[in-house]
């Protein structure tokens, strides 16, 4: 374990009656790291901010912030910041009564209050926003106005819940691009959790993929995409393309037929993924036969469903003016720098 | 949780003192003597053809009073609940009030409408108060507010468009209706009627006054039993008749209730009412306004008016008077002594239903606490009359002696209050979300201090509602107090009751007037409650 880690996980469990929902993760966070923990809903992701946070006690494990055991410490007192999934604004409380509550508690003074939370508003892009009522914010507002919340009493470690799942796309698409410059200049350190790959991949220094409770991945955006570590984690980033395969020296087999592999491939039984890039459509006489099945415009490419006679159905991308029309026949080659070897 | 436990223990402890070992005390004083308990007595007693005639009353006037509350009050409940139309708020209001309003009151209002001399009487020589009819009309009075409450606060946050959904699945709007709103509701109009059997079983100062000697519910037999024929062990048999039965009713409520709460998705109130469309719609509110004005408006109107009977303000003037025969003090000294009575009443109904409601807010309480929810409300249905002799015989030995002490009269009045209170307040504070505090609490905010940063101030208005509505039923309590207050300082509902029992045109007259001063406090408490009024509050 790294020495300068703020925060870390050990072995940490939690259940919910005969459920374990999460099941003896390790994981630290470094100081000033931003890592954002990514899973399908149900992985576990919320019980692991609210572990760390102190509002879902531990059935074993050790959560240390510092160093230090947090066991015997109330969710007050450890000075972690949460955004919440739906903000939880206080409804009774304007803008500015809401941004100065973590200050409030910590007994900072009314001058300083005001300072600070015109400067977080500022911060936020919400300057003059301070008297109005939180029911009368936008979606996007309000989400504005729980994280200045969550930054004003200085947190050493912030974690946000889904931060912009409620949003619309445009607006998560810029927020989460300045969220991430925002972060980098204030130096926060965050732990964050998703179900978006897209948020996650362009908020995040390092990437930790859940899986049933069980980190099933972790490490760089990049390394993530390109290599995810498993057939479930494959999937989950949206590749189709994953089958059982037995890989040989040059190429493997699978139920595609012969697919060439990267030479530094591992050999045996493995996982295959070949990324629908490396699906190249040639003429019908050629490679494996197919049927195109559907089409799907994706904006700079169209995704093409392949049906193959008696196996599994292939994800192709082609460029918009060459693609095929469904029923059409097509042969498929497969291109080895495309295809990863899992496991 | 163990907190939570805690903060049960003192209203239990308040409940087992003044509620459970006064009523075990009268209870064993009528059925235990030297050779142990007397157990055959019940079969004795349920063998007398009076007590069988009582029982069959007490059933079926509360079956039939229940019937009638629902046919006129459910159309009520459904115009709160989908227009909108200028004044609505005061006619919440105005149907609110005969709920809050003393049972002798009520009673003394129907007795100037049907009774003799009454106002039916005088234009067209109808008399009712001989007859079940004006114990009927004025149980439908009394719980009409009960329904629409109950009733149309669920309807109004019923989501129309589930009604729409059917709609264009090809329901016609009857089916609609039929299919999906009223099984919606059906748990509410359940409760309610719960509700109103409960009360119009337990019904005591309307029978009292209206029913002669030809009608009579257990409660007044009991009460019977206990001052004229001096037979404790038939009233302590009675007492535990009625308990069963009240029992059992609570435990269907406290059902339907949990049910209402599982299963629905509610829409915000403001959002569904709309203005009245159409010669239909504009009939049916005309309906239930006419409904209002001679059901529940007129009897009170007449009260007022026989109060000015005579020449004008002498019924008021001899109010003042101490030179009575009646009491030993002016009758309108009852209104000093129902005021402070009524306040100390509150103030510890809101203490004690205030803890209780807070330990109960939990959702996934266990069966005790849920058992002790149900506990709570039994107060407002087992006999009064044996709570207050059950004071007097139970709470007359040190540490507890309290017979001299003008505590006596609140500790009764606030056993009332506390099920009005924890009904207002929980339905506030399990509304409260969760995260809400848990958000605090990352912030900083130590349990405590989260509570009272972010419950209070949600249900601060909650709180207002309960005292209120603690306070009118405190000052209306008329079962208990008629045996605890002392003669010298009598509380308002006991002054018109006994000035109601003397003959003479004079105390008759005073009887209405203080009526309206008791009608006047109640409705000017209840109008300062609407305008608290929030949408989650008002399960009654």
């Amino acid at each position: 374990m790294p020495a300068d880690s703020l925060l870390s996980l050990q072995a940490a469990t939690v259940r919910f009656g005969g459920r374990t929902v999460l099941d003896s993760v390790d994981l630290s966070v470094a100081e000033h790291e931003i890592v954002c923990v990514l899973g399908p809903s149900g992985s576990g992701k919320s019980t692991l901010l609210r572990a760390v946070a102190g509002l879902q006690p531990l059935d074993s494990g050790r959560v240390l912030l510092g160093g230090r055991d947090q066991a015997a410490v109330p969710a007050h007192k450890r000075g972690v910041g949460l955004m919440f999934q739906d903000h939880q604004l206080f409804p009774q409380r304007d803008v500015a009564g809401n941004v100065a509550f973590g200050l409030r508690m910590r007994g900072v003074s009314r001058r300083e209050q005001a300072g600070r939370v015109a400067e977080l508003l500022d911060l936020v892009g919400l300057p003059d926003a301070g008297g109005r009522a939180v029911a009368a914010l936008s979606g996007g507002e309000q989400q504005r106005v729980a994280l200045a919340r969550a930054l004003a009493p200085s947190p050493r470690l912030l974690m946000l819940d889904e931060p912009l799942g409620q949003l619309d796309r445009s607006l998560r698409e810029r927020l989460v691009v300045e969220l991430r410059e925002l972060f980098g200049r204030l130096g926060t350190t965050v732990l964050a959790v998703t179900h978006d790959q897209g948020e996650a991949f362009a908020l995040a220094d390092r990437v930790v993929v859940m899986r049933d409770g069980r980190i099933a991945q972790s490490g760089t955006p990049l390394q993530v995409w390109q290599r995810p570590a498993d057939a479930f984690v494959a999937r989950f980033l949206g590749f189709e393309n994953v089958v059982e395969a037995t890989v040989g020296e040059e190429a493997a087999v699978t139920p595609w037929g012969k697919v060439p592999v990267p030479a530094d491939a591992p050999s045996g039984a493995r996982t295959l993924l070949v990324r629908p890039a490396g699906v190249r459509l040639v003429a019908a006489d050629l490679g494996l036969r197919c049927t195109v099945a559907a089409r799907t415009f994706r904006g700079t490419h169209v995704a093409v469903r392949l049906q193959p006679e008696n196996a599994p159905r292939l994800e192709a991308a082609c460029p918009l003016r060459t693609a095929p029309e469904v029923g059409d026949e097509v042969g498929v080659e497969f291109d080895a720098t495309e295809v990863v070897v899992l496991d | 949780m163990a907190a939570r436990l805690a903060l049960l223990a003192v209203p239990a402890a308040f409940f087992a003192v003044f509620f459970a070992y006064p009523v075990a005390a009268i209870v064993a004083r009528g059925l235990r003597t030297g050779e142990g308990w007397q157990l055959g007595r019940f079969a004795e007693v349920l063998a007398q053809p009076d007590v069988r005639q009582v029982l069959w009353f007490t059933t079926w006037q509360a079956l039939v009073s229940t019937a009638l509350t629902l046919l006129i009050a459910l159309p009520g409940a459904h115009v709160f609940a989908r227009y909108d139309f200028p004044g609505k708020q005061l006619l919440r209001a105005v149907v609110t009030v005969p709920f809050v309003l003393p049972t002798v009151v009520v009673g003394s209002a129907f007795m100037a409408l049907t009774g003799r001399g009454g106002l039916l009487h005088e234009w067209w020589g109808v008399r009712l108060d001989t007859t079940v009819w004006a114990i009927l009309l004025a149980h439908v009075f009394f719980n009409y507010a009960v329904v629409v409450r109950t009733v149309g606060g669920l309807w109004a946050q019923l989501d129309p468009r589930q009604e729409e959904a059917a709609r264009m699945l090809g329901a016609s709007p009857g089916a609609a209706w039929r299919r999906v709103t009223l099984p919606a509701l059906a748990p509410a109009v359940a409760a309610a009627a719960l509700m109103v059997f409960l009360f119009t079983f337990t019904s005591f100062g309307v029978v009292q006054i209206l029913g002669g000697p030809a009608f009579s519910t257990l409660e007044v037999e009991i009460y019977r039993q206990t001052t004229e024929v001096f037979d404790l062990s038939t009233a302590a048999v009675l007492t535990m008749i009625q308990f069963v039965a009240v029992g059992a009713i609570l435990a269907l409520h406290a059902w339907t209730v949990r049910r209402r709460e599982s299963t629905l998705r509610l829409v915000d109130a403001s959002v569904t009412a709309r203005r009245p469309r159409g010669a239909r719609q504009w009939a049916l509110l005309g309906a239930v306004v006419a409904t209002v004005a001679v059901l529940l408006v007129a009897p009170l109107a007449v009260l007022v008016q026989r109060s000015f009977g005579g020449a004008g303000l002498d019924y008021y003037r001899a109010l003042t008077s101490e030179d009575n025969g009646v009491f030993l003090v002016a009758p309108v000294e009852a209104v000093g002594n129902s005021l402070q009575y009524a306040l100390a009443a509150t103030a510890i109904a809101v203490v004690i239903g205030g803890l209780a409601a807070v330990a109960l807010t939990r959702r996934d309480a266990g069966r005790l606490v849920r058992g002790f929810d149900a506990l709570l409300m039994l107060p407002l249905g087992v006999s009064a009359v044996t709570v207050g002799f059950g004071f007097l015989i139970a709470l007359d030995q040190p540490p507890l002696d309290l017979r001299a002490s003008w505590i006596l009269v609140p500790l009764a009045q606030a056993l009332v209050g506390v099920p009005f209170v924890v009904r207002t307040m929980l339905p506030v504070l399990r509304a409260v979300d969760v995260r809400l505090r848990e958000a605090a609490a990352v912030l900083g905010a130590s349990p405590w201090r989260a509570w009272r940063e972010v419950d209070l101030p949600m249900v601060r208005r909650a709180l207002l509602i309960a005292a209120g509505f603690a306070f009118a039923v405190s000052l209306g309590e008329f079962g208990a107090t008629v045996f605890i207050a002392r003669p010298d300082n009598p509380t308002l509902p006991v002054a018109v009751a006994r000035l109601l029992g003397r003959p003479g045109e004079l105390n008759y007259g005073q009887a209405m007037a203080l009526s309206t001063v008791l009608m006047i406090v109640c409705a000017a408490a209840l109008l300062v409650l609407e305008r608290l009024r929030t949408d989650r509050t008002g399960e009654f």
